[in-house]
């Protein structure tokens, strides 16, 4: 990571009011869609944040581009503090974040022509005259559309082309940032490979940095640098890519790893997993303490009591968790406490492994 | 593999169906020469991606895409009734009865607002002459069964009041209501997160375990095929390019299409390699599909025989449950399709295709 972080977000909340009333509308509750999120990242790295529906991943993204109002926290971006700031100050900011949504059908106007579409926020930044269309038809080209379709209508394409085209809208402005809000989710596999290709040519060649958000987490595993895994509204484990796969931390985690189905059956005859029952609790009351508890099979007294901090173990791997996998005592020794840690949260190292009924019984791997 | 199948454990037969629509651009070919078999207590798993025709062949089984626009030939046997031609009343009885179906989104297959008992009674009142009340005490014991908690209180509830994961336990409830004996579950888990997923999958699995039905699992997953299928029929552009078992399917692959889906896949039990293997281009239109093999237009590997339609024939006589639509030899598929040591599709050499 370079020394001054593109994005910076510190304790980051985002509470949605619940009202009720049939004259005057009262606040009777909250949902805690994120709650007390840290996180940063370098430039020209790809940052995966992953959940299931209702974890706050999307609302997250949202709130780092200022499309929600952050109830709390502070966001920066290239050093400077973005949370509040109004309308004309975010201007160039914008410029420089841009987001790619999930449905390419609802992304793009039905009205409006594709040159138009990626033309938008050329006009918006001042850019004026023939410019723009030779610009346009470049930033086609460099998605892999044919720059004589420029006249064409979003329905004209298909899904994966519809794709490409919030791609290079997003392009258009030249941004160091882009926010993709599961860019690939709504495409079919094959067509899911072109894409996810072609935004890792795109980094490459323009030095960008991405959020990706995605609730798949072997769509993550090829794109991210370092993955970030959030369960009610905050974030459970974040570690380096490929240590999140091969030496998961949080029991949300494993269980994650171990629900998703792997194309090939002799393997997942093999496996063997640590079962996720139940759902997820309502987020307008979350659970006291660990709010995974109510689903984790390893949940103790002490999860409920206290939330736990999150703990940073070797090698820059982050995880909440009182009863912590595939870590020793010795590396739970070592350990300390993460400044991302939620300030809510409690400040003691999680349990060595013996004070566990049953121990290391229920040690489960995520693999193999 | 599967022990040799008698005819007694055949349940359906499906011969040569073909389903179009007329429509103002021109006549759709949405199912184009479809034969596959379901024995009792087998999943088959039809494969696809969208406009494959994966869901058409499923609903046209249930008779649910009729209308005037709407063309079916061919032939689908349940157990020796023909089920193309039957009368609109005749497959009332069928539907809900002897074949039953999942849909992938639950929230618009549920009415929102009939309470959910009222809604299984009345499916199951529709099939047996039985009381409210015992189609009630059946309805608790259908959801207790595929795991919804404090069932008897729950039936009380209307479908928004559940969650996705809920829905779909409701779903499956009704399904099974009747006893059906083949269940064609349409992207059952997709609208749902993977560990709900995993939940309904071992749900789905006991169930045909312990009442034998037949499945037919529609899905673009090839994780949750290798999951819980017995046999893969993988569809391409209207037509089945390759059917096989489990094994044959995902270890052995006749057709370069499906080279290119186990290529493509991003799965989370593997290192990333630099770059995801893609299928070049788009799925053929099917207005106007090519000639010849379907997905000549993207394959790697054409050669001039492919402008002639290849049939779905066993290949090799080694595996006879295995067949494809690929004029390779046999010999040349196993060469050609490793890439990088892997199973996968070489890129297209020539036009580049967006």
């Amino acid at each position: 990571m370079t020394a001054a972080p593109l994005l910076e977000v510190e304790h980051l909340q985002l509470y949605f009011p619940i009202r009720r009333g049939v004259i005057v509308d009262r606040t009777i509750g909250h949902v805690h869609a994120v709650d007390d999120v840290s996180l940063s990242l370098g430039e020209g790295e790809t940052l995966g944040i992953v959940g299931e529906s209702g974890c706050g991943k999307t609302t997250l993204s949202r709130a780092i581009v200022r499309l929600l109002e952050p109830t709390g926290g502070a966001i920066r971006f290239r050093g400077r503090e973005i949370t509040r700031a109004g309308r004309r100050e975010l201007a160039p900011v914008r410029r420089e974040l841009q987001m790619v949504f999930q449905d390419p059908q609802a992304s793009l106007n039905p009205r409006k022509r594709v040159g138009q579409i990626v033309g938008a926020p050329l006009v918006l930044h001042g850019v004026k005259g023939a410019a723009v269309e030779r610009r346009v038809r470049e930033l086609l080209g460099r998605v892999g559309l044919n720059p004589e379709h420029v006249n064409r209508f979003p329905h004209e394409f298909s899904g994966g082309q519809r794709q490409r085209i919030g791609i290079a809208r997003a392009l258009a402005v030249e941004p160091k940032l882009m926010m993709l809000d599961e860019p690939v989710s709504a495409l079919d596999v094959s067509i899911q490979a072109q894409v996810i290709n072609l935004l890792d040519d795109l980094q490459d060649e323009f030095g960008l940095a991405y959020v990706f958000v995605a609730h798949d987490l072997s769509v993550v595993r090829h794109v991210s640098d370092r993955i970030a895994v959030m369960y009610l509204g905050k974030i459970v484990e974040s570690s380096p890519a490929e240590e999140l796969y091969t030496k998961p931390i949080h029991p949300y985690t494993v269980g994650l790893l171990g629900a998703i189905p792997i194309p090939d059956p002799r393997q997942n005859r093999a496996r063997r997993r640590l079962v996720v029952a139940g759902e997820p609790p309502n987020p307008i009351e979350p659970p006291s303490g660990c709010r995974f508890r109510t689903r984790c099979p390893r949940a103790t007294d002490v999860c409920a009591a206290v939330e736990p901090q999150l703990t940073e173990y070797a090698g820059g791997h982050v995880a909440a968790c009182h009863h912590p996998l595939n870590v020793t005592d010795a590396e739970i020794a070592a350990a300390r406490r993460s400044p991302l840690s939620p300030l809510s949260s409690g400040d003691q190292l999680p349990q060595p492994h013996a004070s566990l009924p049953g121990g290391d019984a229920a040690e489960v791997a995520a693999e193999g | 593999m599967t022990p040799a199948m008698s005819d007694a454990e055949r349940l359906l037969d499906v011969d040569d169906l073909r389903v179009s629509f007329r429509t103002e651009e021109g006549v759709v070919h949405a199912v184009d020469g479809v034969s596959f078999h379901v024995d009792r207590g087998e999943v088959l798993a039809i494969v696809g991606e969208s406009g494959s025709g994966k869901t058409v062949t499923g609903m046209s089984l249930m008779g649910l895409n009729r209308s005037p626009n709407a063309t079916f030939r061919g032939r689908a046997t349940l157990k020796g009734r023909e089920l193309l031609s039957a009368s609109d009343a005749e497959l009332r009885r069928v539907r809900g009865g002897e074949i039953a179906m999942i849909f992938q989104d639950p929230m618009t297959a549920l009415n929102p607002v009939q309470r959910i008992g009222d809604q299984i009674v009345e499916q199951i009142r529709a099939h047996e002459p039985l009381s409210k009340a015992q189609a009630l005490d059946r309805s608790v014991e259908l959801m207790e069964r595929v795991g919804v908690p404090r069932a008897a209180e729950r039936l009380r509830s209307y479908p928004h009041e559940f969650s996705g994961g809920m829905r779909q336990r409701v779903m499956i409830a009704m399904a099974l209501s009747c006893s059906p004996e083949l269940l064609i579950a349409d992207e059952p888990t997709t609208a749902l997160d993977v560990t709900i997923q995993a939940q309904i999958l071992r749900e789905l699995d006991q169930l045909r375990r312990e009442t034998q039905a037949g499945v037919i699992l529609v899905t673009h997953d090839l994780g949750v095929v290798a999951e819980i299928a017995d046999r893969i029929a993988v569809m391409y552009g209207g037509r089945i390019v390759e059917q096989g078992t489990l094994d044959e399917l995902f270890y052995d692959p006749q057709h370069p299409y499906t080279w290119g889906l186990l290529g493509s896949i991003t799965r989370v039990d593997r290192d990333r390699p630099g770059r995801l293997p893609a299928i070049a281009g788009l799925p053929p239109s099917l207005l106007a599909p090519p000639s010849g093999c379907h997905f000549r237009p993207r394959c790697p590997h054409e050669f001039d025989k492919c402008v002639q339609r290849p049939e779905l024939e066993v290949r090799d006589p080694a595996q006879p449950d295995h067949c494809d639509r690929c004029w390779l030899a046999v010999e040349d598929k196993r060469r050609l399709r490793v890439v990088d040591g892997e199973i996968g599709l070489a890129a297209k050499q020539g036009k580049v295709v967006a």
